[in-house]
Order: C-alpha cells, then sequence, then structure tokens
C-alpha cells in the first residue's frame, strides 16, 4: 500500500523539520524527491540524507522570478515527470491586529498563498498531460479555528484550503487530486523555545497530551500522494492530536 | 489540406481520442467532438506549442471549431 517507487515529488520548505520529515517519508515509499528551500547547504545535505533519489532545487519563494522558475527546475532534475507536488513552505509574521504592518500581511499572504497558487498553476499543465498528479498543501489548525495574532497566517491557510477545493473540482478529469493536511502543534526548533509554562498551556489543549511529530504529518502526506488516494480530492486531513476536529 | 490544417487535426485527434473522420473543419470542440473546457485550455496551450503562436484569453475564447483554430494560426504564426 502506498508505493510510490517511480513517481517523482517537489516538496517546498524541505529544509524545515515537517518539510524534511515529507521528504524522507516519501522518499521512503520510493519516490524520487527534488528538495525546495532557501537555505541550499541544508538541502544538500538533506539530500545526501536521504540518498540517491532526492535532489535539491534551492527557491526563494518571496520571490516571484524564483517562485516562476521552480517548477521548471524542479521537471529538469526529476526527469521531465511531477507526478506529486506538496506545498509545504510557509511563514509567520505574528502581529495583532491594529500593530500589523500591510508588510507583514503582504509577506505571508505572499509566501503561504500565492506561491502556493503560483506553483500549482506552473505544475498544472505537465500534470495534466499526464493525466496524474497529486498536489498536497499543508495548512494548519490554526486555517479552521483561527488564533489572536495570526490573522494573516490564518487567512493564508483559510485560502489554501479552499483554493485546494476549487482546484479539486477543476482537475478531477484529470486524474489530479488537491488535498490538504493541517498540522495542529508539531514539535520543532519553533515549539523547543517555548518554556514549560508555555508547553503546558498547549498540551491542556491536546487531548492526546503531547505534541505532534513531523512524521506523523509526512505519513498523512504520503498516503494522499499515492495512488490509492486517487478518489480522495479536496479534503484536509486534520494532523493534530485532537485539538480541533472541524 | 494545408499543412496547418493537417497539424491542428493531429493534435486533435490525439487529444481528444476521437476518430479523424470526425475532425472536419467545421466541427466544434465541445458540441461535436466532446470536448470539456479543460480539454479546450489544453488544446490551445498544445497549438501554441506545435505553432510556436501565443493565443491570448481572448482569442482563444473565440476558437470553437477545427476552423477557428486554422484560421487563428495561420493569421499569427510567424
Amino acid at each position: 500500500m502506498f508505493d510510490l517507487t517511480g513517481m517523482t515529488a517537489l516538496v517546498t520548505g524541505a529544509s524545515g523539520g515537517i518539510g524534511s520529515a515529507i521528504a524522507k517519508a516519501l522518499a521512503a515509499q520510493g519516490a524520487k524527491v527534488a528538495l525546495s528551500g532557501t537555505r541550499a547547504e541544508a538541502l544538500t545535505a538533506l539530500a545526501q540524507e536521504i540518498g540517491g533519489g532526492a535532489l535539491p532545487v534551492p527557491a526563494n519563494l518571496a520571490d516571484t522570478a524564483s517562485v516562476e522558475a521552480l517548477i521548471p527546475a524542479a521537471l529538469e532534475a526529476l526527469g521531465g515527470r511531477l507526478d506529486i507536488l506538496v506545498n509545504n513552505a510557509g511563514i509567520t509574521r505574528d502581529n495583532l491586529v491594529m500593530r500589523m504592518k500591510d508588510d507583514e500581511w503582504d509577506q505571508v499572504i505572499s509566501v503561504n498563498l500565492e506561491a502556493a497558487f503560483r506553483l500549482i498553476r506552473a505544475a498544472a499543465r505537465p500534470m495534466m498531460k499526464a493525466r496524474f498528479g497529486r498536489i498536497v498543501t499543508i495548512t494548519s489548525v490554526v486555517g479552521t479555528t483561527g488564533n489572536p495574532g495570526q490573522a494573516n497566517y490564518a487567512a493564508s491557510k483559510g485560502g489554501l484550503t479552499a483554493m485546494s477545493k476549487a482546484l479539486g473540482q477543476e482537475l478531477a478529469t484529470r486524474g489530479i487530486t488537491v488535498n490538504c493536511v493541517a498540522p495542529g502543534f508539531i514539535a520543532s526548533a519553533m515549539t523547543d523555545t517555548l518554556n514549560e509554562t508555555q508547553k503546558g498551556a498547549i498540551l491542556g489543549r491536546i487531548p492526546a497530551g503531547a505534541l505532534g511529530e513531523g512524521t506523523d504529518v509526512a505519513a498523512a502526506v504520503a498516503y494522499l500522494s499515492s495512488r490509492e488516494a486517487g478518489y480522495v480530492t479536496g479534503q484536509t486531513i486534520h494532523v493534530n492530536g485532537g485539538m480541533a476536529m472541524p | 489540406m494545408s499543412e496547418t490544417a493537417e497539424r491542428v487535426k493531429k493534435i486533435v485527434v490525439e487529444h481528444l481520442g476521437v476518430e479523424p473522420e470526425k475532425v472536419t473543419e467545421e466541427a466544434s470542440f465541445i458540441d461535436d467532438l466532446g470536448a470539456d473546457s479543460l480539454d479546450i485550455v489544453e488544446l490551445v496551450m498544445a497549438f501554441e506549442e506545435e505553432f510556436g503562436v501565443e493565443i491570448p484569453d481572448d482569442a482563444a475564447e473565440k476558437i470553437t471549431t477545427v476552423k477557428d483554430a486554422i484560421s487563428y494560426i495561420d493569421a499569427n504564426k510567424g
């Protein structure tokens, strides 16, 4: 089940905790994976760790020209085929609404939502020709529940969810599925900096009583990327230990 | 039949998987050849690649028959 042998994938934000877990999981299932991110050295290290099938394709999704160049670069690295696109890259610029600068709003919408749209648009063409594609976007529990201080981030993630539903309908006849995975609190460099009180408050909201791991998110991505998930589109798998059940 | 017409018909036959006889110049992509809106987008992209022409959206909207496509390409190819 969920064998990805012979398939190719592009993972954005691959140098981060969740992104690297996704890249490893897809590679472990047999896919050849192109790793995108801003930190070329980290990507190269990850590619070496994963082994033969993984290739770094650095890109900065805050830069329009870099976004435009990414799918062609990935196609070239992957031998002209792209079966799986994982939109994982994302940024936060948290602030309360009255203090939130236009720039903070724009940056988050630009990287999280607009870059994903442009990547999907570019990837849709080869996928339509191949009559096969798996587009998986990493959203967030916050895109469903909201979160104070994250108007920009929540809007970007909610936007990705709705966009995936529209595109799921648009591309269904071509064998292309468009889905989301919405993580809750996942252990990462970001959560490592929280103090015990903060951690306790977070854990109190999670019925599972623990933070998630990148591998928990990656497993859902691997499923949605597989041939077996071909009848699932426009959906979100929530990976959050029960903290929200939308 | 012009060279453009032959190449256009070949793309339509391959892309829509229809019998070559059905691809007459008067045939409507949607009404006669069973194309959907995505097929039209894909056909336009295929024509652009094959003939090296740019077919903007407002022009693409007016291409509804095989003849429309041939005429547009003949008038605009380099």
